[in-house]
């Protein structure tokens, strides 16, 4: 089975944020970058697939500068056969619609039997990646999966979809599919320290527009959307902050609750 | 038609309470955006849905009738982009839900849509401007779509004060759709699990996250609670390892609360845990962090190790 496994670097803000370019960017030093959370189920449900069938192939690919070669190392380290990954400076604060537009050109030279990607990302928070890039790759999706029960070689999945309020709905989709995975569908793994040397060794390959048949201008046209100003939330609408020692904010909980819970 | 086209959803014989929020939102628009106010329904009966969604200010209803009896994304996806093509509006609102994360974003690339979801706040300057969270819900983030025809726009449910049926007369009008064989086929619903304790019912609750770090400390939280007169719940990392189950889980995939007080302890506040208790009377936050969204929604909060909180905590009650 060949599975192909969509991920991104994704960028945590430290306490001292900056907004720069007419407040419209954070600064970069003010990032620190991980792999994205429900990357690490959708990579452990490509790796569980491919280990149950016997053979096949994990392939990783992102869309994301020098700061996400990191995350595709550690998804190598975790077991992934190959990373890519794509570049181009015309892609720096590309929007969702034009990330699935990249990952779709990148994902159609692989021919998978299935693309697994996250649910959504933790500084983004779109949802919107997965299902727009199947919609590119012409791929029937399910989003926000929850368990996959796969048979190597088979024409279909049955697959759980988690909706709201905990109810799931089970569906059987016809492969190859594309799905966004939910965090608490597996147990992620934890890269050995040896298999962490041993990533290094792996293929990992770096691509431009241009090597997948795309145009920069094809790229920003199919951006949804344009960043006006970023800000930071009203603290007017903020919380009154307790101040002092564990034992004094505790005290005032404790004041808060009782007077709360009597009225 | 230009205007303001909402997609309804249902689900399991029901319309769904984000139908009236985007009805809501779509009024609040309308004056700006110049044009109609269009409901589509689109279900296996849609006209047993056309009563509730009568509400004065919307200018039609379209119905579409589904082949299959539930919600399927690519006949949804199918629908939504006939839709765009025979009635042009400028502005599509979907809720920011499970079921169209499964299709907006597809129609939105396949149509070359303006677009935005999990959208908070929508104002008009020349075109809509959709307020949403950035960087985890750090920032926010102003969107607009310059050079776009149409914008399809995905609302946060529970963002928006929604509208009221009032049995206003609306016209109904049928449109039909082709529809290719869908790829996916519905074989089931699953109830959601439920446990040995209803926190919807509790009125005062100590909910926990990612937090307490380890799974040998959610016992003594549950003693914390007990000791409050409190009932335990908690966020959604804390069930997907697999320490509490879920019938405990407070958030959009778990339970919505109301509590009079909800006591939130290394929680930092995603968007979908926001969702399930932000209606809560009181809330009460203790976090390390003291940029973590949960103090946007908190009353009172309190940058503090939680561990040191909850032991001086327990000394005031029992």
């Amino acid at each position: 089975v060949k599975v192909v496994v969509a991920v991104k670097a994704v960028a945590a803000l430290d306490d001292e944020v900056e907004l720069v370019d007419d407040e419209t960017t954070v600064d970069p030093d003010g990032l620190e970058w991980d792999l994205n959370e429900w990357d690490a189920f959708s990579l452990e449900e490509a790796l569980t697939l491919r280990d149950a069938a016997g053979d096949g192939e994990v392939v990783v690919v992102t869309v994301g500068d020098e700061e996400s070669h990191d995350a595709l190392l550690a998804c190598l380290a975790k077991g992934a056969d190959r990373a890519v990954r794509i570049w181009d400076d015309a892609l720096a604060g590309a929007d969702p619609l034009a990330v699935a537009l990249v990952l779709a050109a990148a994902i159609e030279r692989e021919s998978p039997d299935l693309v697994l990607c996250g649910v959504q990302s933790s500084d983004g928070v779109n949802g919107t990646t997965g299902v727009a890039t199947a919609a590119h790759l012409g791929l029937p999706h399910v989003a926000v999966v929850k368990d996959i029960d796969y048979d190597a070689g088979a024409s279909q999945a049955t697959v759980e979809r988690e909706l709201e309020g905990g109810l799931v709905e089970v569906l059987r989709v016809h492969l190859p599919a594309l799905l966004t995975i939910q965090t608490g569908i597996n147990e992620p793994r934890y890269a050995t320290l040896r298999a962490i040397k041993q990533a290094r060794e792996k293929p990992l390959s770096e691509v431009g527009l241009a090597e997948l048949g795309l145009e920069v201008d094809a790229v920003a046209a199919a951006a949804g959307s344009h960043t006006r100003r970023l800000r930071h939330p009203d603290k007017g609408e903020g919380a009154e902050m307790l101040g002092g020692s564990p034992a004094e904010v505790a005290a005032r909980i404790a004041d808060i609750v009782k007077e709360r819970m009597s009225a | 038609m230009s205007g303001i086209l909402v997609v309804a959803e249902t689900r399991r014989d029901e319309l769904r309470s984000v139908t009236l929020e985007l009805i809501g939102a779509a009024l609040e628009l309308k004056d700006a955006a110049g044009g109609p106010v269009a409901v589509a329904i689109v279900d296996a009966d849609p006209s047993a849905f056309t009563g509730a969604l009568a509400v004065a200010g919307v200018d039609e209803i379209l119905t579409v009738t589904t082949p299959t009896p539930t919600f399927e994304a690519h006949v949804a996806q199918q629908v939504l982009e006939a839709l765009v093509e025979a009635e042009q509006p400028d502005v599509v609102l979907l809720g920011h839900t499970i079921d169209s994360m499964g299709f907006g974003p597809a129609v939105a690339a396949r149509k070359g849509l303006g677009f935005a979801s999990d959208v908070t706040a929508v104002s008009w300057d020349a075109g809509p401007v959709a307020i949403r969270g950035a960087y985890g819900g750090k920032l926010v983030a102003e969107l607009d779509f310059p050079g776009r025809e149409r914008t399809l726009l995905m609302l946060r449910a529970g963002a928006f004060e929604p509208a009221e049926a009032d049995g206003a007369a609306v016209g109904v009008r049928a449109v039909d759709v082709a529809f290719d064989a869908a790829p996916t086929e519905h074989l089931d619903y699953r109830e959601a699990a439920t446990g040995d304790v209803d926190i919807t019912k509790a009125e005062f609750l100590v909910s926990i996250g990612r937090g307490i770090e380890d799974k040998d400390n959610v016992a003594q939280f549950e003693d914390l609670a007990d000791k409050l007169g409190a009932t335990l719940s908690v966020s959604r990392p804390l069930v997907d390892a697999g320490w509490v189950s879920n019938a405990r889980q407070v958030g959009q995939s778990g339970k919505t609360v109301q509590p009079k007080v909800y006591l939130a302890l290394g929680i930092s506040g995603a968007v979908q845990h926001l969702a399930g208790m932000q209606k809560a009377d009181t809330i009460i936050a203790v976090n390390t962090d003291p940029e973590a969204p949960i103090f946007s929604v908190a009353h009172y909060g309190a940058v503090a190790d939680l561990f040191d909180v909850a032991e001086a905590l327990e000394q005031h009650f029992g």
